[in-house]
C-alpha cells in the first residue's frame, strides 16, 4: 500500500466524522422561554403558579433532553403565597433552580414533520434533591416549529420539602407539573 | 521527488487540523446541554428582607404588595412597672387600626387611627430603589415615606383662638436599608418631624432623627427584630427618650404576629420618635403586638 493510499483512506474515515459532527451539531433545539406549570389540588386550596423563562434543549441526534428552571422565576397569584413558596419552602436563596436531565426513547426527525409520542427517562433535581423521573410527553413539528410538552406528578416529600401539620390540607401532597416548551434550531 | 514530499506534508497538516476540529466538536458533544444556552439573564429583586412594613413601629423595607390589603390591629399595653395591681400594664391599652394598601408593587398607601391622642394618619410610601443582583445590580433599599397626623382631642382650652392647623403634623423619611443574607437586614431611617404647635418655646417645632432597625431571622417563620430611633439633642422637652423596641416576628400563612417590648406608647412616627417618655432602666416599657392580616384585593388575570 502506497502512502497516498492510505492518506485517502485516513481523509474518507476524517471526512465521515466530520460530516457525522457537523450534522449532529445542527440537530440540537432550544428556548430560553419555556413553561413549567405546577398544579396542588388539596381540599382546602388549590395553589398554582407558573414560569415561562424555562431553558431547554433537545438533541435530537443522541436524544437527550434537558430543561431547567429558576424557582424564583414562579409566579403566584397571591404576592405572599410566593413569598412564601421561596422562603418557606423552596429556600430558593440556596437551591435556586430546578433541573431535568433525561434522555427520549426513540430517534426524532426534527427537520421533518411529525409527531411522536415519547417517554423520557433521567433525573429531576428539585430543591438540592435528585431523584429519577421518567415522564410521557409529545414532541410535535409542524412548518420547521417544535413543540415538546409534557406532564408529570411528583410527591413533594420525595424532595426534602417540609409541609407543616397546620397547612396540611392547604397543600397537596402530590403536584402536577407541565412543562411546554416551542424550540427552535441552535446556531 | 522532492514536490511530492512537499505535497505530503501540506496533506497531513491538513489532516491533523480536520483531526483537531473533529475532535472539538466531539468534545463539545459531550458537554451539559444547558450550558450551550449561557446563564439566565435576569435581575432578582430582594424579597422579604422584613417579615412585615413595619419593624417594629418603624417603617421596614417592604412594602404592601400590588392590590394587597393588609390590616393592621396594634395594642401597646401600659407600662410594665405598674406592678401586680396594674397587671403589669395589662389592665390598660393603646390602639392603633390601619390599613396598609399596595397601589403599585413600590407605592404603599395607609391611613390608621390611634387611641393616642385620638389621632388619625395617613401615609404614602414609595420605593425609589430596589435591591437586586443580577443584570441589574443595586446594593440598597431606598424607601420614602411621607405622614401626616392630625390629632383630634377636644381643645384644652375652648375659650381660646384655636387653629385647625395645630392639629397637624407632618413627617418625611428616608429608609435606606439592605438584606445583607437570609437572616439578616439592616436600616438607617434618616427622619425629619414637623410639628405645627408645639407646648413650650424650647421645643423645636422641626425635629431631626435617625432611625435604625434589623432582623436576624432565627427560624423560617420567626424572626427577632430591634429598632432604635435617636433624637438629635435640645429639641425636645427635657424628660423625653428615645424610642427602643425588641420584638419577634411570627408569621403564620396570612398572618404576622408582631410581640415587642417598647418604651414607646404612640405607634406613629411623630408620636413614637418625639413624645416617648419610657424609660428602659425603671421598667417603663410596654408589652405590645401588631397583627397583621393581608387580603388580596384583585382578581388574578386570565
Amino acid at each position: 500500500m502506497t502512502i497516498s493510499k492510505r492518506m485517502y483512506k485516513i481523509v474518507f474515515f476524517l471526512l465521515t466524522v466530520f460530516f457525522f459532527t457537523g450534522k449532529v451539531h445542527s440537530q440540537k433545539y432550544f428556548t430560553k422561554t419555556g413553561s413549567v406549570h405546577f398544579l396542588s389540588e388539596a381540599p382546602l386550596e388549590k395553589i398554582e403558579a407558573s414560569n415561562n423563562n424555562a431553558y431547554v434543549v433537545i438533541d435530537a441526534a443522541s436524544g437527550q433532553i434537558e430543561w431547567s428552571v429558576l424557582i424564583k422565576g414562579f409566579k403566584f397569584a397571591k404576592a405572599l403565597m410566593q413569598q412564601h413558596f421561596n422562603e418557606n419552602y423552596m429556600d430558593s436563596d440556596q437551591y435556586p433552580k430546578a433541573n431535568y436531565k433525561g434522555t427520549i426513547d426513540k430517534g426524532i426527525n426534527l427537520s421533518k414533520d411529525g409527531t411522536y409520542d415519547v417517554k423520557t427517562s433521567g433525573n429531576i433535581t428539585i430543591h438540592g434533591v435528585t431523584k429519577p423521573l421518567s415522564a410521557s410527553g409529545r414532541i410535535v413539528i409542524k412548518n420547521g416549529k417544535v413543540n415538546a410538552s409534557s406532564s408529570f406528578n411528583l410527591t413533594i416529600a420525595d424532595y426534602n420539602i417540609n409541609v407543616p401539620k397546620v397547612v396540611r390540607d392547604n397543600i397537596a401532597k402530590t403536584v402536577k407539573v407541565t412543562v411546554n416548551a416551542e424550540l427552535q434550531p441552535l446556531k | 521527488m522532492k514536490q511530492r514530499t512537499f505535497m505530503m506534508i501540506r496533506q497531513i497538516f491538513l489532516l491533523m487540523v480536520m483531526a483537531v476540529v473533529a475532535g472539538h466538536l466531539f468534545a463539545q458533544q459531550e458537554q451539559d446541554l444547558l450550558s450551550l444556552l449561557g446563564r439566565e439573564e435576569t435581575t432578582e429583586y430582594a424579597t422579604a428582607s422584613f417579615k412585615t412594613n413595619r419593624v417594629i413601629n418603624l417603617h421596614s423595607l417592604e412594602n404592601t404588595s400590588h392590590g394587597v390589603l393588609d390590616v393592621k390591629i396594634s395594642h401597646r399595653f401600659g407600662f410594665i412597672n405598674g406592678g401586680p395591681y396594674e397587671l403589669f400594664g395589662l389592665d390598660q391599652a393603646t390602639i392603633r387600626l390601619g390599613l396598609d394598601y399596595g397601589i403599585t408593587e413600590r407605592l404603599t398607601i395607609g391611613i390608621g387611627r390611634s387611641s393616642y391622642e385620638k389621632t388619625f394618619d395617613g401615609f404614602l410610601k414609595y420605593k425609589v430603589l430596589r435591591q437586586s443582583s443580577g443584570v441589574k445590580n443595586m446594593p440598597v433599599t431606598v424607601a420614602v415615606v411621607g405622614t401626616t397626623a392630625i390629632q383630634t382631642l377636644k381643645w384644652a382650652n375652648p375659650d381660646r383662638d384655636n387653629l385647625f392647623s395645630s392639629r397637624l403634623s407632618y413627617v418625611g423619611q428616608l429608609i435606606i436599608g439592605r438584606k445583607f443574607s437570609n437572616s439578616i437586614s439592616f436600616e438607617v431611617a434618616p427622619t425629619v418631624v414637623h410639628r405645627n404647635l408645639v407646648a413650650t418655646a424650647a421645643e423645636k417645632n422641626d425635629v431631626f432623627a435617625l432611625g435604625f432597625g434589623g432582623r436576624v431571622k432565627l427560624h423560617k417563620r420567626f424572626s427577632l427584630n430591634a429598632e432604635y430611633i435617636y433624637v438629635f439633642p435640645d429639641q425636645l422637652a427635657p424628660g423625653q427618650r428615645n424610642s427602643i423596641s425588641l420584638g419577634f416576628d411570627i408569621e403564620t400563612g396570612g398572618h404576622v404576629f408582631q410581640l415587642h417590648f417598647t418604651n414607646s406608647t404612640s405607634m406613629i412616627e411623630k408620636g413614637f420618635i418625639t413624645e416617648t417618655v419610657g424609660n428602659w432602666g425603671d421598667g417603663g416599657i410596654h408589652f405590645g403586638f401588631n397583627i397583621s392580616r393581608v387580603f388580596n384585593m384583585l382578581k388574578p388575570k386570565e
